[in-house]
Order: C-alpha cells, then structure tokens, then sequence
C-alpha cells in the first residue's frame, strides 16, 4: 500500500488518491500537439461539443418520450414540442446536432483522407474513428425511427427489408430484426433501447479508444512532418516556445480549439433558431401511416451516397454494391499502397484521386434524393461506378507513387 | 491565409451539397405554385350593388337558404345536429353568420349560383350523370338572377362580424372545422384550449358513458364523412409544420393545384381569413415560435459574444508561441 | 508566463463568458423539470356540494390526492358549535356543513378509515383518532387533517382556488397550506 501523508490542502488530499497532478500533466499540460497545424484538426473538439449538446438534448427529450406506437408521435410533438417548459429547444438543437454532426464527421473524414492521417502507425486511429461512423450511422437511423412519423416508419420498412438480402429472400431474418412482420410495437421498444442505451455505450467506449489510438503516434501535422516529439517538448518546457515544433494541449491547442468551436456554434444556433427544416423533415411531421407511403422517401442527407450506390443497381447488384460501400473506407489504409503520409496535394495521382472521391460523394449524396428518373437516375449510375472505380484503381495509382 | 482559403473551400462543398439536396432536390420533387392572393381569378367579378333587405328575404324564403343552413347570428338554429345533417348530407353545412366576413363575396355569389363549379367539384358532381351536389343551385326567384344574388351576398356580409372580429379559431372552424379535426389542445394567452372534433370543441366529461356517447357521435359524423369525401380529411395538428405556410395556402386556394381530382373543394376563404387559418395552425402546431425567435436572438447575441471571447483567448496563448 | 498551465487573463474571461451559458442553459434545464402546463390546469376540481348525503363519507379526488368530503348532521353541528375551534374546521354552503379535507393522515400520509357509528376517523398505520370535524384526538398525529384550498362557489366548491373563507383558515391556523 503506497504511503499516505496528512492532506496540506484539498488539492494534496485529492492529488495522493488521485494523482491529479500527473493526470493533468499527461492528459493536458504536457500532451503534445504539433505546431503546424489548421483549424481543421479543431474537428475532433467540434465533434466532442456536438456530441455533448446531443447527450444533454437527448437527456431531457428522454424524460417526456414514451416509447409507443399510439404515444410516441404525439409525445414527440406535443408535449415535448408545446407543453414541456423548452422541450422544443432540446428537440431542436438534438434534431440539427443530429444532422451536422454529420457534416463535422464528413469534414474530419476528408481532413484525414487528404493529410494521409491514416498511415505509419495511425491505422488504428482511422479504424477506430471508422467504426465511430458507423456507430454514429446506426445511433441517426435508431433516433429517426422514435417520433413514429411517416419518415420514421417507412425508413424503419426500407431499411430493414435491406436484410433480407435480396434474392436470399432472408425475411426471416428482418422479421426478427423487427420482432413482427411489419415495424410495430416490438420494434420501436427495441430502436428505443439501441438508440439510448446500447448505441450510446458503444460510442462512448469508442471515443475513448479513438483519443487512445492517438497516444503513441500524435496528431498529424499540416505537412506530414516527422516530428521529435521529445525534443521539441524539452524546448518548449525550457521555454523556448516559439521556437519548438510542438505545443501543449492545455492551453495552446485548447485556445485554438475554442476558437473554432465559437465560431462553429454560431452556424450552429442559426440552424437550431432559424433554419432547421434540413435537420427537421416536414414529411416527418405527417404521423406514421403502415397504409400509405409518403410521395418521396429518402434517408436523411448524410445517407444518400450510399443509398444511391444501391439504387440504380438490379436489387441484389445493388445491395452487394450498398455493402461495398459500406465498409470499403475501412480498408483505406491498406489499399493506400504508398509510402507517403502527406498532404494530397504533393502526391501525384492520389491528389486527383481525393478531389475526384470528394465530388463523387457529393455527386451520390445530390442524386440520392432527387428521384430517379430520367438524366439523375443516368448520374446516379455513372456515378456509382466511378465510386467502385475509384477504390478499385487506389492501390494501383498509390503503388506507383514516388516517394518524397 | 492559407486557413482563410481552407475554410473558403471547406465552405464551398458544403453549401454546394447544402444547395443540391435542399432547394435544387426539393424543387424536382415538388412543383412551384405560385399563390393568385386568394383573388379566384376565373370566377366573375361582382358586378351588381347589392341591397341587403331584399337579400335578407331571399335567404329566408325563397333561397331556402335556412332549410339546411342555421344563422345564429338571427337567431336562428341549424335546422339539424351536426351528425344527422353529415348522414342526410354528406357534410355538416356551414352556420352562415360569419360566411360574409370569411369568404370572398364573387366565391359566395359564384357558390349560390353553380356550387359544384365554384367549390371546383365538377369531376365528382356532374348533373348529367344525376350526380347532385348536396347544395343545390340557385335559379332566381322571379327577377334578375345576378341581382337577386348579389342581394343575398349584401345581406350575408351585413350580418358578418367585421373582419377584425373574426378570430383565428372562428376562421378555421367554419372553414375547415366541419372536415378537419385538430386533437391537439392548444394554450392562447394562457387559455387553454380543448381538441376540435369535425361536430365541434370536446368538452370535459365527468363520467366514461357520456365521454364514450360524443366520441359514438364523433365516429358516426366521420363515418358519413368519410362516405361522402372518400377518405377521412386528416387531422390537421401538426399541419403547419409538415406542410408549411406556402402550401397550405396554395392548397386552399384551389386543392386541384396539387391533388388533381381530390374531393376537397375549394372553400373560398378571402386573404384575411386565409391569413387567420395559418394562424390557428400555428396556434396549435407551432406554440412556441414567438418563444423560439426571442430565445434565438438571445443565444445569438451570446454565442458571438462568446466567440469574440474565444478569439481574444487563443490571441493571447499564441502570442507566445509565434 | 512561467507557468504554461497557468491562463491569462483572456482566459479567464473567456472561462467566465462560457460560465454565463452554461448558468443560462440550467434555467431552461430547470423549467424541463416543471409541472407541465396540462398538470397545472387539472389542478382544479369543481365539486356539486349538493348531492352528498349526511353522515357518508365520500372520497373525492384533488390532484391525485383524496379529498374527504362529509356532510354534517344537525347533531354533529350541535356538538361541533359548543366548540369555537371544531366549527371553524366546517366549510358552510347554504345552510349545510361539510368537512372538507385532505384524505392523508398528518402523521405519515396513510389514508385513515371513517367509522359512522363513532363518527370518527381512525388511521389504521399507527393508531392515530380524529373527530368529524377532522380535528385529532388521539397521537400520534400532530395536526388536524388539512384542508385543501377551496372557493365557494354558490352550491359548488372549486378545489385549488383560494376564497377568502380558506384564507381565513389559514390566519386563524386552523389549518396549513395544503
């Protein structure tokens, strides 16, 4: 048993038990980031916040929701919305951080692509972040289904139905994801449980792992510098700042971060006030109807390239092509055959083959909603192909890069 | 710099996606209409002064206006309760004490006159096929016909309430309420208010058997209903926000405009009285909104505070590190 | 700064800015927790004081709380009169007298029991008497039975209004605020 002394101070008492000098000095004071970098490594603190006012949101919409068929859609939209004291606040702000932390997501997705954040020891760090995405995708999908709208049940239908398989004909399996032979009671309870318990666990643990993941081989910097870390700490612990490579966490990296952040928080509150259309789809606000489908269904936007890479397909050519897409991003550091971890922009072919993947997407992602007919469904495909195309062509293109 | 030029093209993708899956998606989903100002251009213009005396006697007598309409505001009771006239009619008929302050006079003339056409019901109502509207036309009582309607209009405007007085509820239930039913209660300067059902507000029942005799009475209006509309009209509480000003409007205007050959007429609503619907709507489905437009302009003028703040602080850390 | 954990005083302002809002936020967090608006306006019970029979005890409901109500015989009035103190317990509608209080034992909250032949009131969870006029005559009850806020309201009773015969009760002790 280690050795204890009287406390001199609250701090002392505290600091034998919990060693919170040496937490703060490993975790803040002393852990180092690089110098050279952009707000866009800001997107992680962006992300913590977001992910922040979503768990408060969802704790106070949790205390009014009732997790049933005939309550849940009037629940949702008039208690919540009308009666309870700034229930339409936590609603508003969980239905647009909801949606934009998708945006944030995409933005640190592209940010690591295109600095080559996912190679020489940072592996682990994209797979984690990788399985946080998909976390995050089946918690927005789980959290769509509560308010027991029209969207909500007519993309619980689609959605599940992908799991039969197509030719497989496995309805035995969507029967059982659904615990009925449409969505009903049984799978409401269950979406309620995955949506605020399970799911969020599971994220809370990969968050974690994910900060984890950055412990041994740092954040990456603007130019794909290898950086000495031990050096450059020891001068900046002598006191020579300006000149080291490297700044703390605490308060240097941190002040930045909250630079963005406040920045990021006025787009932020304009959506939830004035613009939350896009976060709140009116079709949704129609009560779910098990007799008639709404005129236009789609998945919320940041669904849409995938969804689209499964439309213009044959049913099972599609859903194979849907998997593909599914976990392909994955496989990003291992189909990058190249040894180079720096910006895009100095990798020859690779730097066409990021802006190519970006307009792509967002190409899939307009497609995906407009209907499909006539010249869109046309894009939609080519579309699609040239997203296979584009995966299958990196590890040629990245094999027979130069090193620089 | 090179930040501004990162956040300039980070900036650009993003409302780039922003543009193609809001305004570009929405307008190939749905056609633009323009609203026409509730001017219901292709009905005649009024062009006889009417003389509401007259008028009084043609809706009392010869108009047989009062054999289905009540007039409350004369005093006189609907001849029925709402639910046998929904069974004998199809639809309860409006009491026509407010119809002057809510509908546009050229709809009511237009409406006396030729109702299928003016409600744009013809492909459901066609006399040479003996499909009769429940409102039967008006064919003169002996003199000029556009006279004798303008007359009966003059008199139905004398006996409106003015148009300030008409308050949104009023509005909607005598224009939507006898279809529509809103379930949600709803809070007015601190009134609250009961659900609307299509035979009117539901009142507070102390025992189960007389709640459980409106609510037969409810079931057996929308059963006639819905034998006459096709479908049951929904439940308009959250219509404001699943449809939205424009279209409401529009809709109510003319339904053809999106539903070709839906059964719900063209009610006639004058611009005010449109104007008072969508606030009833957003009286029931969207309460909080004066509330959300004074919170947002607060945590607006915070959070640029806290910005600035934010931007002050991180000036300050990396003085020293520059 | 020798200190780089140490913030300057941009730091500390910011730290109080962001102080502000997450104060602010536990307002709205704070009106969240409030009774909903529907709750508040079921607060109120109108009861029909004359349909209730002497001698019987009925147990209303006010607020998901029973509400006593008993109507007094001439000879409870008679024995309730010789005592300035019983008589002001008795709410008087017309020319009758009604015992109107709240159902829950002062002592502990159990719901005492109404005996007829005794005319009495016995809480059966740890003993405690009251009389009709609700006033206690045997420990451990430290009170009275508490009478709700009333209004009267002609031959009605409005329960959650305070009238001035209620406010009256309440200077005078005879009861606490329910």
């Amino acid at each position: 048993m280690a050795h204890f002394t009287k406390a001199t101070s609250l701090h002392d008492w505290l600091n034998q038990r919990l060693a919170i000098d040496t937490l703060r000095r490993v975790l803040a004071t002393e852990y180092w980031i690089p110098k050279n970098i952009n707000f866009l490594w800001a997107m992680g603190m962006v992300l913590a916040i977001t992910f922040a006012f979503l768990l408060v949101s969802g704790i106070f919409l949790l205390m009014y929701y009732q997790p049933n068929v005939d309550l849940a859609f009037d629940s949702v939209n008039y208690t919540i919305m009308q009666e309870v004291g700034y229930g339409w606040l936590w609603r508003h702000v969980h239905g647009v951080a909801a949606s934009v932390v998708f945006l944030i997501i995409y933005i640190h997705m592209f940010t690591g692509i295109y600095y080559g954040s996912y190679k020489k020891g940072r592996e682990m760090i994209w797979l984690s972040g990788m399985l946080l995405f998909v976390a995050f995708s089946a918690e927005a999908f789980s959290g769509y289904m509560l308010p027991w709208g029209q969207m909500s049940y007519w993309a619980g239908m689609v959605i599940t139905n992908l799991f039969a398989g197509g030719s497989l004909h496995a309805d035995g399996l969507v029967e059982w994801i659904r615990g009925d032979y449409v969505p009903a009671q049984a799978f409401l309870n269950r979406f309620f449980m995955l949506h605020v318990l399970l799911i969020p666990l599971a994220i809370i643990g990969l968050i974690v792992l994910h900060f984890g993941a950055l412990r041994i081989p740092h954040v990456n910097n603007q130019d794909g510098e290898e950086i000495d870390f031990e050096a450059e700490a020891a001068k900046y612990k002598a006191g020579d700042k300006a000149n080291s490579k490297v700044i703390a966490f605490v308060n240097d990296f941190m002040s930045k971060d909250m630079m963005v952040v406040g920045i990021y928080l006025i787009f932020f509150f304009y959506l939830v006030f004035y613009h939350y259309d896009f976060a709140m789809d009116p079709v949704n606000f129609d009560p779910a109807n098990g007799l008639k489908t709404p005129a236009h269904i789609y998945p919320e936007w940041y669904f849409l390239w995938s969804y689209e890479i499964l439309r213009p397909f044959s049913t099972d050519v599609g859903l194979i092509a849907f998997a593909f897409a599914q976990v392909i991003f994955f496989a990003l550091p291992f189909l990058d055959r190249s040894p180079n971890a720096v910006p895009a922009s100095r990798r020859g072919l690779f730097k066409f083959w990021f802006w190519a993947m970006l307009i792509d997407m967002i190409v899939l992602t307009a497609m995906g909603k407009v209907p499909p007919e006539g010249m869109f469904s046309a894009i939609g495909f080519y579309a699609a192909l040239t997203f296979i195309g584009l995966w299958i062509a990196l590890p040629f293109i990245t094999k027979f890069e130069k090193k620089v | 710099m090179k930040e501004l030029f990162i956040l300039a093209v980070v900036t650009v993708f993003t409302l780039l996606t922003y543009y193609l899956v809001e305004p570009f998606a929405h307008s190939q989903m749905h056609k633009h209409i323009e609203s026409e100002g509730f001017a219901y251009k292709d009905l005649p213009a009024l062009t006889k002064k009417g003389d509401a005396e007259h008028g009084k006697e043609l809706v009392m007598g010869a108009g047989a206006c009062v054999g289905c309409h009540g007039i409350k505001a004369e005093g006189m009771p609907a001849p029925m309760d709402a639910v046998t006239a929904a069974q004998s009619y199809g639809v309860n008929p409006p009491d026509l004490s407010t119809a002057g302050a809510i509908y546009e006079p050229k709809f009511l003339a237009a409406l006396i006159k030729n109702p299928a056409h003016a409600l744009m019901v013809e492909h459901k109502f066609d006399e040479s096929k003996g499909q009769m509207h429940p409102m039967t036309s008006f064919y003169g009582a002996g003199g000029d016909l556009d006279q004798e309607i303008a007359d009966m209009v003059a008199y139905l405007q004398s006996i409106a309430p003015k148009a300030e007085e008409v308050t949104p509820a009023m509005a909607f239930e005598n224009a939507c309420g006898r279809c529509h039913a809103i379930h949600y209660e709803y809070n007015l300067d601190g009134e609250l208010h009961p659900s609307w059902t299509q035979i009117g507000e539901k009142p507070v029942f102390k025992k189960k058997q007389d709640e459980l005799k409106f609510e037969t009475k409810v079931l057996d209006y929308q059963e006639a209903l819905k034998k006459y509309m096709g479908t049951l009209p929904p439940d308009l509480s959250m219509y404001i926000r699943s449809r939205g000003e424009h279209y409401i409007k529009t809709f109510v205007e003319n339904p053809q405009n999106y539903l070709k050959g839906t059964a719900m007429p063209r009610v006639g609503v004058n611009a005010e009285a449109a104007e008072k619907i969508i606030e009833h709507l957003e009286n029931v489905g969207d309460s909080k909104r004066h509330k959300r437009e004074e919170v947002g302009k607060n945590v607006m003028i915070y959070i640029f505070i806290f910005a600035i703040f934010a931007i002050l602080w991180k000036k300050e850390v990396w003085r020293d590190l520059h | 700064m020798k200190n780089n954990s140490r913030r300057g005083f941009m730091g500390k302002a910011f730290g109080a800015v962001a102080g502000v809002g997450a104060v602010a936020s536990l307002y709205a967090m704070k009106r969240s927790w409030d009774p909903l608006p529907s709750v508040k306006a079921a607060g109120f019970t109108v009861l029909d004081m004359s349909a209730y029979k002497e001698n019987e005890l009925v147990t209303e409901k006010w607020r998901g709380k029973p509400i006593f109500v008993l109507k007094q015989t001439a000879e409870m009035v008679k024995k309730a009169k010789e005592n300035p103190k019983d008589i002001e317990r008795l709410i008087k509608i017309g020319n009758d007298y009604f015992l109107v209080a709240l159902g829950l034992c002062t002592h502990l909250g159990c719901i005492p029991g109404y005996n007829p032949d005794d005319k009495s009131f016995l809480c059966a969870c740890h003993g405690g008497l009251y009389d009709f006029t609700g006033e206690v005559t045997k420990a451990p009850p430290p009170r009275g039975l508490d009478i709700p806020p009333f209004k009267i309201d002609g031959n009605k009773l409005v329960l959650g209004e305070e009238g001035p015969e209620y406010k009256k009760m309440l200077e005078t002790g005879i009861t606490l605020k329910a």
